[in-house]
């Protein structure tokens, strides 16, 4: 490989490893929204124990 | 998938340039990442302008994540054209180019928005003060794009001149479009990236309104 074609292919490559690191950073952002969300949930559930336990049915008359 | 088939194009289709040999190729991606770089700024001084018009709080959400986009793109463009710059003149930087120095000022200009943005308290009165400060910054993006013609004495090449772009027709058309799959790019990560902000905030909201 010529000096020239290394400078080529370091060029493209800065790029090619800013994409992934931006694409892998947004990955992990996601996993976090949905650990928190999960967290979130959880937490909306126990601060309501009446609407976690299933509704009984009652004979009405 | 644009962005690969116009690397492709630079590649397989274009001709290889007399003057530069295979170190031209850098062109394709280097310009098309500095005209985004440029985009962005553009497009985070638009937001500003919206918000500093209607005071509405999303447009400086937009306008921040604009320029954050323009700072990755124009990180970029200096290390792309560093390289170029060592394989074409040798050297990886000179202080002399006009071009080069500009863009380096219009870069540090925006990299100081975010210690700004973040040294003054969350409200409507950081949002106002960071609008200001995009639409500043956006009056040197046409000095720093019209600084190579208005140089005298400079090494960094003339693309785009009143005659039209110096190059054969291939090699324009896979410039166009690596420059669209970078713009397509750019677009999808400002999506996602003002996506995930939105999503955070409701998130601490949402928590908030919890606890």
């Amino acid at each position: 490989m010529s000096a020239g074609e290394k400078y080529v292919a370091a060029a493209y490559v800065v790029v090619l490893v800013a994409v992934l690191a931006y694409v892998a950073i947004i990955a992990a952002k996601l996993a976090r929204f949905e650990r928190e969300l999960a967290e979130l949930t959880e937490l909306a559930r126990s601060s309501r124990p009446d609407e976690a336990q299933p509704r009984r049915t009652l004979s009405v008359g | 998938m644009l962005l690969g088939g116009g690397v492709a194009l630079a590649f397989l289709w274009a001709p290889e340039d007399g003057d530069q040999g295979i170190s031209q190729r850098i062109f394709y991606i280097h310009v098309p990442v500095a005209l985004t770089a440029y985009a962005c700024f553009g497009w985070g001084a638009w937001k500003a302008l919206r918000h500093l018009w209607t005071r509405e709080e999303r447009y400086d959400l937009e306008s921040y994540t604009a320029i954050h986009q323009g700072t990755i793109f124009g990180l970029l463009t200096l290390v792309t054209g560093s390289i170029w710059a060592r394989a074409s003149w040798g050297v990886w930087w000179t202080w002399g180019e006009r071009q080069l120095v500009l863009f380096l000022i219009l870069f540090l200009f925006y990299s100081a928005y975010f210690m700004l943005r973040y040294s003054v308290d969350e409200g409507p009165g950081r949002a106002n003060l960071s609008a200001v400060y995009a639409l500043f910054g956006v009056a040197l993006i046409p000095v720093s794009f019209l600084a190579i013609r208005l140089a005298e004495g400079f090494i960094h090449p003339t693309v785009f001149t009143r005659d039209g772009p110096q190059m054969t027709g291939t090699m324009f058309t896979a410039f166009l479009v690596c420059l669209a799959g970078v713009l397509a790019l750019a677009a999808a990560l400002y999506t996602n990236e003002l996506t995930g902000k939105r999503l955070d905030g409701r998130l601490r909201e949402l928590r908030e309104l919890l606890s």
